[in-house]
């Protein structure tokens, strides 16, 4: 199985700069490779620590956030407060004992196309170097919590 | 919950790199789809109405589609689903153009990657919720920033359509470079003559209220209800009893100290002036820097001699508040600066031009005011050092233009038309002198543009050179330009009497703080920047503020005219309805289990929290719970992450949906 490991990014991007970004990417027709799934977000302030958490628990191998440059949020601060977060919960992470590498923060905008392909083939190439993410997932069998059992889905 | 999907080919765009109909087969196996279809063009007639006869047939409660970015087709689809009685946000799409098939190869790849898309929007919309949008009221005043051209036509237009303008100009009158200039190309009409009947216009609309000397402070709202806050400075004079007759600026002392901003610093003006006779309003200002009563404390002979007591030293900057609905900003363009000291400037090029150093080197605007009859020299065509005719004069254009290693790589677009005038207007004065232009390229696109040009090389025979100078020097009072003729192949060695320079045009220095006041982008030259580079030319990304003339980017006197009744057409617009409609997309917050921490109002960028009392049925207070202001809130959605009992949730993109979407990331 561990011959061919293909990573699995879970990428958290705002609405306003980094999706439209990657739209750019798209109408340019720039190639890049396909692990990572992005989740539309309105800010990078909406992101809370808990949904990178939550991605690392699902089986993502990497972690990528990316929104507006520092200045240029849509919203003003938000990526401000965003960053503030994410500088306090990395260290959490190295804390608690989760490998804080894997998660990647990158700035964005609207018109950085070319630069969205680079970081998204960048952060892929590195966590195939670091090879696939177990440790969360052994955690959790660990201390025996279910974790996709989300209740509350009436499904039909 | 019965979903239903629909996957788009478009065309071959999708379905070239992404199987489709495997997409669509896949989805229907997902948990809640009760029909999956693929079709070629899922945004023309025949595809929406697929997804409504869906909607009918099967009755459908939330609907999924496959297709380009939702930045392009969520409002189509959203609208097909609301016209089958389906609620708009029960819809979600999935990306799988810009973010599928344009950006991958390898069809198995990309087949997987958008079959995860789908489960990612399906696992989404299981938790949206219906929603309807919310009606704001509008405010139907207008601000425009900037007296200029631009933003007095903008300010007349609005004023004639019935709404009130409140027109704030920094300078202590209305008028802008327009009011600077001799004539105007390519008809050679006096600039004056048609822009002050417009200035006088605006001081005289019973609909604009004029602020000169004033300048915006601080802006807050939203589209429709903006509270805008203007410093008005101390004009050290009570305008409402001035009547401007100009006895104070006769008998101030100061004559030579301070230079006129008006004429470009070729003259000198009082303490206490207006910047020119055809001032509106015609109230003169106190330069309290260069003024003896607020050096020294003694003088007051302005106050002595004004018989209605106007004067008054002990005026303080006041600061007003207006609500208005929608912004223009007009605030126009600088000259670039070539000092001659070229260390306190951030510009650091062509010293070798010797502008400052030579009092015979001077700028475009720098001619205008000795071109024209309210001029220095009352529009004789005098050279500044000695005051005599210059018999021959060299222009020099793209000083700072078009030039990435000294100035700008930008076309500052009028100084092609403004030079041939310049030549022209100094062949009409001075009939047997000589005009040189050095030039890089003519541009003359426009209206009679081309034949201005022409003209001015065939019938006033100004001798155009195609070529760079590389050094002015000074000798026996003549300037030695030298340069290269690259058509000839030839250097040229020109003995002039007068260099002007055509500099480029750039951005006011306070742009980028206006910018940021205002919530606005600008770009790396400081000009603001549109919504769209073709389709919102004078929008921006901020509903309600519009743009208009050179803030934006160079633009001649038409071009500026025509923004201005473009931002004030998008602004009435916006004053044609009495609600203005927005996206639902905004945070709430649920009392039960606020605890009154109001860690959201410290992180909200809006001040939409507020504060609310839930008291008991004797009126007794229970608590002090975040209430959120549905007009101020933008929907960031920061206050969600930094609430520590998730009592706020931006509605749209609430915790379960997004974990809904973070869950499906299991079966990657």
């Amino acid at each position: 199985m561990e011959e061919k490991f293909e990573p699995k990014i879970a990428a958290f991007v705002c609405n306003w700069c980094t999706y439209t970004g990657a739209d750019l990417a798209g109408t340019s027709r720039l190639k890049q490779e396909a692990n990572a799934r992005l989740i539309r977000v309105p800010c990078t302030g909406r992101i809370d620590p808990v949904f990178i958490i939550k991605a690392f628990e699902n089986g993502a191998d990497g972690v990528l956030i990316s929104g507006c440059h520092p200045g240029d949020c849509h919203y003003n601060a938000g990526n401000f407060h965003a960053r503030r977060r994410w500088i306090l919960f990395k260290n959490l992470l190295d804390f608690i004992g989760i490998d804080s590498s894997r998660l990647y923060f990158s700035w964005v905008s609207a018109s950085e196309g070319k630069k969205w392909v680079d970081i998204v083939d960048g952060v892929i190439d590195a966590v195939r170097a670091k090879g696939p993410f177990k440790q969360y997932k052994k955690m959790n069998k660990e201390i025996e919590i279910p974790v996709a059992a989300e209740e509350g889905v009436s499904v039909k | 919950m019965k979903i239903g999907v629909f996957v788009c080919h478009c065309g071959e765009n999708i379905g070239r790199t992404v199987n489709c109909p495997e997409v669509s087969k896949a989805c229907a196996s997902f948990p809640g789809v009760v029909h999956s279809e693929d079709y070629k063009y899922m945004c023309s007639d025949p595809g929406q109405n697929l997804i409504k006869q869906a909607i009918r047939e099967k009755h459908l409660d939330a609907v999924v589609v496959g297709s380009c970015s939702p930045h392009m087709h969520e409002k189509t689809f959203r609208k097909a689903c609301a016209s089958a009685g389906i609620n708009s946000y029960m819809v979600e799409i999935a990306n799988l153009r810009e973010h599928c098939s344009w950006i991958h190869e390898d069809i198995n790849q990309a087949t997987k990657k958008a079959i995860d898309l789908m489960r990612f929007a399906v696992e989404r919309v299981k938790f949206n919720q219906p929603l309807e949008t919310i009606k704001v009221p509008v405010t139907k005043r207008s601000l425009v920033i900037g007296g200029g051209i631009s933003g007095i036509q903008a300010a007349l237009d609005i004023a004639n359509a019935g709404f009130e303008v409140v027109l704030v100009e920094k300078e202590p009158s209305i008028g802008g470079h327009m009011s600077q200039l001799s004539e105007t190309f390519p008809t050679l009409d006096c600039s004056q003559c048609i822009l002050t009947p417009r200035m006088v216009e605006v001081y005289q609309h019973p609909k604009i209220k004029l602020l000169s000397y004033s300048e915006v402070e601080h802006v807050e709202g939203f589209i429709g209800n903006f509270k805008v806050t203007i410093r008005r400075k101390a004009k050290s004079v009570k305008e409402e009893l001035c009547t401007g007759c100009g006895l104070c600026a006769e008998k101030c002392p100061i004559k030579k100290k301070a230079l006129s901003e008006f004429d470009e610093g070729l003259s000198n003006r009082p303490a206490i002036y207006v910047p020119f006779p055809q001032a509106v309003p015609n109230v003169p200002v106190i330069d309290r820097s260069v003024c003896t009563y607020f050096k020294t404390g003694k003088c007051e002979m302005c106050k002595k001699v004004c018989g209605r007591e106007a004067i008054d030293f002990t005026q303080q900057d006041t600061f007003v508040t207006e609500d208005v609905g929608s912004i223009i900003v007009a605030t126009g363009y600088k000259l670039y600066s070539i000092d001659k000291k070229p260390e306190d400037s951030i510009y650091k090029g062509y010293g070798e031009y010797g502008y400052g150093k030579f009092k015979n080197v001077i700028n475009g605007l720098q001619f205008e005011r000795i071109a024209s009859a309210s001029g220095p020299t009352s529009g004789e065509m005098l050279r500044p050092s000695d005051k005599t005719v210059p018999k021959k004069i060299v222009f020099i254009q793209c000083v700072g233009s078009r030039d990435e290693s000294k100035g700008f790589s930008y076309c500052s677009k009028i100084c092609c038309m403004y030079t041939a005038k310049h030549a022209m207007l100094y062949k009409h004065k001075v009939h047997d002198g000589e005009a040189y232009v050095f030039y890089m390229d003519i541009r003359s696109g426009g209206k009679n543009y081309e034949e201005f040009v022409r003209r001015a090389i065939e019938e006033d025979h100004v001798n155009y050179i195609r070529g760079r100078v590389s050094r002015i020097y000074e000798e026996d009072g003549k300037l030695i330009v030298k340069g290269e003729d690259t058509i000839a192949g030839l250097p040229v060695v020109i003995e002039a009497d007068l260099v002007v320079l055509a500099t480029a045009m750039i951005a006011q220095q306070e742009a980028p703080k206006l910018a940021q006041t205002l919530n606005i982008s600008y770009d790396k030259y400081g000009y603001f920047q549109e919504a769209h580079p073709k389709l919102r030319p004078v929008e921006t990304n901020t509903g309600g503020v519009f743009l208009a003339g050179a803030c934006h980017s160079p633009r001649d006197i038409p071009e500026s005219v025509a923004m201005g009744s473009a931002a004030a057409a998008k602004s009435l617009v916006l004053f044609g309805a009495d609600m203005l409609e927005r996206e639902p997309i905004i945070a709430k917050v649920d009392a039960t289990t606020c605890a009154g921490c109001f860690y959201c109002q410290k992180v909200c960028a809006y001040n939409a929290i507020e504060k609310k009392e839930i008291r008991d049925r004797l009126g007794n207070l229970q608590k002090v719970v975040a209430f959120v202001n549905s007009g101020l809130c933008q929907g960031c959605g920061t206050c969600n992450a930094t609430c520590p009992s998730k009592s706020i949730e931006l509605i749209g993109f609430k915790d379960d949906q997004i974990f809904a979407q973070i869950n499906a990331f299991a079966e990657v």
